[in-house]
């Protein structure tokens, strides 16, 4: 009688991983050499594709991972366009402002985050609506905002519209890569097995010794910081901000269409959400009415009858996975 | 002062209504309803038309939307929600959510962008004021929604008590499995709820159409008022609705005394400091109750 000896080793990465990211490294090098060779317009659309790259990510990171579903996280993408105008009023450079006003918004979420995070499903999602029509209304309030009326980012003046553009796109970039690397660093530590263990169950996470509301707060202040960074890269795109643009509960609307088009609580779906959504926009964009109905029914449909999404999909019939977060036993 | 006063409780009355239905369907189904206010919008739009193409007087409209609101609830929550709840508590809110995003968009290109109200078709009674003892004058309108905020309260509340359906209806809202071993079908008494949650919707948007304008927007500030008055008043407490549409219309009068941009702002912060109060309560009441035990362990 013979025993078979099996070895086993614990891996990361998978052979489709490592081709992922060889792609996304060939992709960044693209996207990171574009002004080189893209036109002025295409290259204000890629800024905002990084940006809808953002919204999603950092919906997902609080939704997917931490079973938070927020309608008001138009909050944080007012406020961060809001602490840009602020600062920069203060005399500092615009993207100085920038990066300022994206540590205000995460103090913020911080502070608001140690009684928002104890209520549950619907009440979280519509009393985070309710706070940021307080905080929009607050904000109109403020004399350099002028209420609805709004103000600009006249310091961005300060600089010649082609250099503005290619600052803007590369801020926009950068930034988009280091939110990623820090979501896909979170979800690899130890916090990561954390976060996907409340993903799962939170209950049972937590009886299993995770502490659910500290791993939470992390995830939602994360969601905020993102989020006002995009708010404000927004703004240095749009100069003029008019509270009731930046407050809208429709940017809500467009990081939930992405990240259950995409695939919730998928690192990789959000992004594909984000490129689907900008290509939805980019074509459909314009029949106005009946775009907003499409992207509602799509929200209905997929929450209906595909609530893990398109990766979710590719995932389950594949077996692939790009980005390595969980751990495989392979045997040698 | 005391006729501010007055006229808060009265506009408590009106939130008390629109509130009532999602409080009603949370109780049962476990659900938010984000879509609440865009259909509150939907039905007053469909009493609009019928006063607007057929002369129809919006009290006898309301007749007519009554029992189509109360169709499309049962609909709603049989071929939506159901499915939806069954993927846990987060898809519903998702699901609402596009469906009000569908609502909304769908009633901006049927009906435009123009501002509607139903005072036009009501005559006098938009206007009409009784005087109460102390020469303090309420309007009409004001006492039908207070008046009609208690009957459908009240009604609702004999309705779960006193009836068999009221009963099926209560017993799933506590355990939907073991009702269904007693003999009740649990998915014929969500959407019964559904309907019942529907027909107080159409009477919540006839009554927005009468004391004020809407448009096809303005169901997301419906759905926060309701879901405001229901937190503050208790989640799930019918009668609490009613206090909490009061208290919820008492800021928002305060606020409006501050600041003239204070009402919503008022309103909104009373939600937020119930909330905080009753965290803080409910945190300092776990840490008593975790010592208690460990004091006893020992």
């Amino acid at each position: 009688m013979t025993v078979s000896k099996l070895t086993f080793a614990v891996e990361r990465w998978t052979p489709a991983s490592r081709i992922g990211a060889w792609v996304f490294a060939l992709v960044i090098a693209l996207f990171a050499t574009a002004p080189l060779y893209l036109s002025a317009g295409l290259l204000d659309r890629l800024t905002v594709l990084f940006i809808y790259v953002i919204l999603a990510a950092m919906w997902n990171a609080l939704a997917g991972y931490g079973g938070l579903v927020s309608i008001g996280q138009q909050m944080f993408f007012g406020l961060g366009a809001y602490f840009t105008i602020r600062v920069a009023d203060a005399g500092f450079n615009p993207f100085v402002a920038v990066v300022f006003s994206g540590f205000c918004v995460a103090g913020v979420a911080y502070a608001v985050s140690a009684f928002m995070i104890h209520l549950k499903g619907g009440e979280f999602a519509i009393g985070m609506w309710v706070l940021s029509e307080l905080t929009h209304l607050l904000v109109n309030l403020d004399r350099l905002v002028q209420g609805e009326t709004g103000t600009s980012l006249i310091s961005m003046n300060a600089f010649n519209a082609d250099i503005r553009r290619v600052a803007v796109y590369m801020a926009a970039l950068l930034a988009m890569l280091m939110l990623l690397g820090i979501l896909y660093w979170l979800l690899r530590s130890k916090t990561g097995a954390a976060i996907q263990s409340i993903r799962d169950d939170d209950q049972a996470a937590a009886s299993i010794g995770v502490d659910v509301v500290a791993t939470k707060r992390k995830l939602f202040v994360l969601a905020a910081f993102g989020i006002g960074i995009a708010g404000a890269l927004w703004l240095c795109t749009a100069i003029t901000f008019q509270p009731k643009t930046y407050f809208g509960v429709q940017w809500t609307a467009y990081m939930i269409f992405m990240v259950l088009v995409g695939g919730i609580g998928k690192f990789e779906g959000a992004i594909i959400g984000a490129v689907l959504f900008f290509l939805v926009e980019t074509w459909f964009g314009a029949w106005g009415v009946w775009y907003l109905i499409g992207l509602g029914l799509a929200a209905v449909v997929f929450s209906l009858f595909f609530p893990k999404g398109i990766w979710g999909a590719i995932e389950n019939r594949f077996g692939i996975s790009l980005l390595p977060i969980g751990y495989l036993l392979v045997q040698k | 002062m005391i006729s501010g006063l007055i006229q808060a409780i009265m506009l408590g009355g009106y939130y008390a209504i629109i509130a009532c239905g999602l409080s009603f369907m949370f109780s049962v189904m476990r659900i938010i309803n984000l879509a609440h206010g865009s259909l509150a919008v939907l039905a007053a739009y469909l009493i609009f038309l019928l006063a607007d193409r057929f002369g129809i007087n919006p009290f006898l409209g309301l007749m007519i939307i009554i029992p189509v609101m109360a169709a499309l609830g049962w609909l709603l929550q049989r071929y939506l929600l159901d499915k939806s709840a069954r993927g846990g508590e987060l898809l519903p809110v998702l699901t609402t959510f596009g469906l009000a995003i569908v609502l909304d968009n769908l009633m901006f290109q049927r009906f435009g962008a123009n501002v509607r109200s139903l005072a036009p078709y009501i005559g006098d009674l938009s206007w009409d004021a009784v005087e109460l003892p102390g020469g303090i004058f309420v309007g009409k309108l004001s006492v039908i929604i207070l008046v009609s905020a208690i009957a459908i309260i009240g009604g609702l509340q004999l309705f779960l008590s006193k009836t068999m359906m009221g009963r099926s209806i209560r017993a799933t809202s506590m355990d939907p499995d073991t009702a269904g071993v007693v003999g009740i079908d649990p998915k014929r008494a969500s959407a019964l709820a559904a309907a019942i949650a529907m027909a107080t919707v159409a009477v919540a948007g006839m009554f927005l159409g009468m004391r004020a304008t809407f448009e096809p927007y303005s169901g997301a500030s419906q759905l926060l008022f309701a879901f405001e008055a229901t937190v503050i008043g208790g989640i799930g407490s019918l009668w609490g609705t009613l206090i909490g549409g009061i208290v919820l219309a008492i800021a928002q009068t305060l606020g409006a005394n501050i600041h003239p941009l204070g009402f919503l702002i008022g309103g909104h912060f009373m939600f937020l400091a119930v909330l905080f109060f009753r965290l803080m309560r409910s945190r300092s009441s776990i840490l008593a109750w975790s010592k208690s035990r460990m004091s006893r362990a020992i």
